[in-house]
């Protein structure tokens, strides 16, 4: 029988020769986590529930990344109680600051998901991983309380969605336009209960980074999971990473989708959601009257070295706007390192920004940059929700990170070229 | 399970998990402490006017975004006996049954109840009757694990249940 990608890592995980949407499966689990907001609940679950061992110490993390370095005391409570579990349970896995990374950065980075996995995360943006070609999907903490002691998780085998995208890529168009452009024509329901499937020679032709930046934002849309066929950009990816057996796999030519939408690579702009919905998108050039107060670079969606260099080659010789407040935030240590090496942070304080250890920290309105009442900040993060960086009157625009930068520069939504950067990045001529 | 009453709470489409719980609250982890913040961000008012044993009513998609637990875990704990929504959020929907939040899939009912409107809700059949108009509607049945799992008592005494079984 002709199935999908999904449907071929879940019927695969369940022990079954097919499977169809609809259909419930129990799945053998990868891999499971949590983070500082969803792990302590499940932690208290587990043990309320009278759970005594994990499933297996080397495949369950509780990763502390959205208060830390902690915010508060609360916060710090919260990741203690974290740190203790992993010390009781000996658990291989545990990193704190000065090791830890922003989750969905961090968890590829490090080899702890791969392709074929079925990963269950107690974060929404779980979703990530389906850029290596795993199908991965968040959860609560409850879910993870039931993963980390049974290492198994119910499915309900998901209808895919397919999003093809041919051709080439304008200058400046990134990974990020690309999904806030599908989530502004499909709406943030649009993919409800979906596994969305991203493919196309533009896909294709996209780094590892770029393709992380696709899936994590499929939650945005209500999908269940993004994926994208794994290719030897996956495989080079996952070299030297992965310490278990990938598990490589692609959808039959046959396999049917519910819906299929193609779209051309070069009629995809430059695109900003505007607050307070993420599929509230318009054309980024086209918002020049929207003065802004701060931009965040960083965060699960765009904080990994190709982002950083983005926002470098549009910060180079520029100087933040005086009125905006720019702060850079390298997702994971190691990208943080290489940032560093490469002289990314020579620019960033050059151009006067600030750049902060790895967090999630504003994205979600915690820390290292909250938003005042009547602010404004555009931001390379994933969700423009009400209060989501602050003050509930405050206002969030979401943006890739060339767009993020020169708007950083201009003091208001710009592109690029509208702040005088070359026609194509690196100083490339007009294409 | 027997049936719900109390009074109707309407919300438009797309409420989002920060307006459930806004991530400022976050740091903090138990129902009590929750609840008082309960959408905060989409009606600062409400948290100080929802009785015991009230429901929400609301459009499409409800509880969209983030996986936190804390939004069915403050909603509960601010007294709410049940959310009856035209769709749900999918984690928001896992999350629910799993920590014991009843929630139901009602288009018409939607459509039809008022705001403040008396409810009266039973939860086996799925019958939803409107108090104040004397209309009746029918809920979506629950999928059939879905009704394993409540009468399990919720997913960690299935799963214990499910494990020795085996």
């Amino acid at each position: 029988m002709a199935m999908t990608m999904t449907e071929k890592i879940l019927a695969r995980s369940a022990g079954k020769e097919s499977v169809e949407p609809g259909e419930l499966v129990m799945a053998k689990l990868d891999f499971c986590f949590g983070n500082d907001v969803t792990a302590p609940v499940a932690v208290d679950e587990f043990e309320k529930a009278g759970f005594k061992q994990v499933f297996d110490r080397e495949r369950v993390l509780l990763i502390p990344d959205h208060w830390t370095p902690n915010k508060d005391i609360k916060s710090a409570g919260l990741v203690k109680q974290m740190r203790e579990f992993s010390k009781k349970h000996d658990l291989t896995h545990w990193y704190d600051v000065g090791r830890v990374g922003v989750e969905h950065a961090f968890l590829p980075e490090q080899g702890l998901v791969g392709p074929g996995d079925v990963v269950l995360g107690a974060d929404s943006h779980t979703c990530t991983y389906g850029a290596l070609g795993a199908f991965a999907t968040g959860a609560g903490s409850t879910d993870l309380a039931g993963a980390m002691a049974t290492g198994e998780a119910w499915f309900r085998v998901p209808e895919s969605h397919r999003f093809d995208f041919e051709g080439t890529l304008g200058p400046y168009v990134t990974g990020k336009d690309i999904v806030l452009f599908t989530i502004g024509q499909i709406g943030v329901d649009g993919a409800l209960y979906k596994a969305m499937e991203f493919t196309g020679s533009a896909i294709r032709g996209l780094s590892m980074d770029a393709r992380f930046t696709i899936c994590n934002m499929a939650i945005e849309a209500g999908g269940k999971s993004g994926i994208i066929a794994p290719d030897e950009v996956t495989k080079a990816y996952v070299k030297d990473r992965l310490e278990r057996e990938a598990w490589y796999c692609e959808s039959d030519p046959d396999a049917s989708y519910e819906k299929t939408y193609s779209w051309k690579a070069e009629e995809i702009p430059l695109m900003v959601s505007k607050p307070h919905l993420p599929s509230n998108t318009q054309v980024a050039a086209e918002l020049n009257d929207i003065g802004l107060d701060q931009a965040v670079i960083g965060s699960c969606t765009n904080g990994r070295i190709e982002d950083l260099r983005q926002a470098a080659d549009i910060l180079r010789g520029r100087k933040v706007h005086k009125d905006v407040r720019c702060i850079v935030i390298p997702a994971t240590q190691a990208i943080w390192k290489q940032a560093m090496d490469e002289g990314l942070f020579e620019v960033f304080l050059e151009a006067e920004a600030a750049v902060s250890a790895p967090t999630c920290g504003p994205c979600l309105g915690g820390h290292m940059g909250v938003l005042a009442k009547g602010e404004r900040a555009i931001a390379t993060t994933n969700r423009n929700f009400v209060g989501r960086m602050g003050d509930p009157e405050s206002e969030v625009y979401l943006a890739g990170p060339y767009v993020a930068a020169a708007s950083a520069v201009a003091g208001h939504v710009a592109t690029p070229e509208q702040i005088g950067a070359p026609a194509a990045p690196g100083g490339k001529g007009r294409s | 399970m027997t049936a719900l009453r109390g009074k109707a709470w309407t919300f438009g489409r797309d409420i989002d998990t920060d307006l459930i719980i806004a991530a400022r609250y976050l740091n903090m982890a138990t129902a009590a402490e929750l609840a008082p913040h309960v959408m905060e961000d989409a009606d600062p008012t409400f948290a100080g006017k929802v009785k015991p044993g009230d429901m929400i009513v609301a459009q499409e998609n409800f509880g969209c975004g983030s996986s936190r637990e804390h939004a069915p875990m403050a909603l509960k704990g601010a007294g709410v006996s049940l959310v009856i929504a035209k769709s749900f959020a999918r984690i928001f929907y896992r999350n629910s049954f799993n920590m014991g939040l009843p929630i139901l899939v009602a288009p018409e009912a939607v459509d039809g109840i008022k705001e403040g409107d008396e409810l009266q809700v039973d939860l086996n059949s799925g019958e939803i009757e409107d108090l104040t108009s004397g209309k009746k509607y029918q809920a979506q049945p629950l999928p059939e694990f879905m009704q394993e799992l409540v009468a399990a008592g919720g997913l960690l005494p299935y799963l214990k249940k499910h494990a020795a079984a085996k």
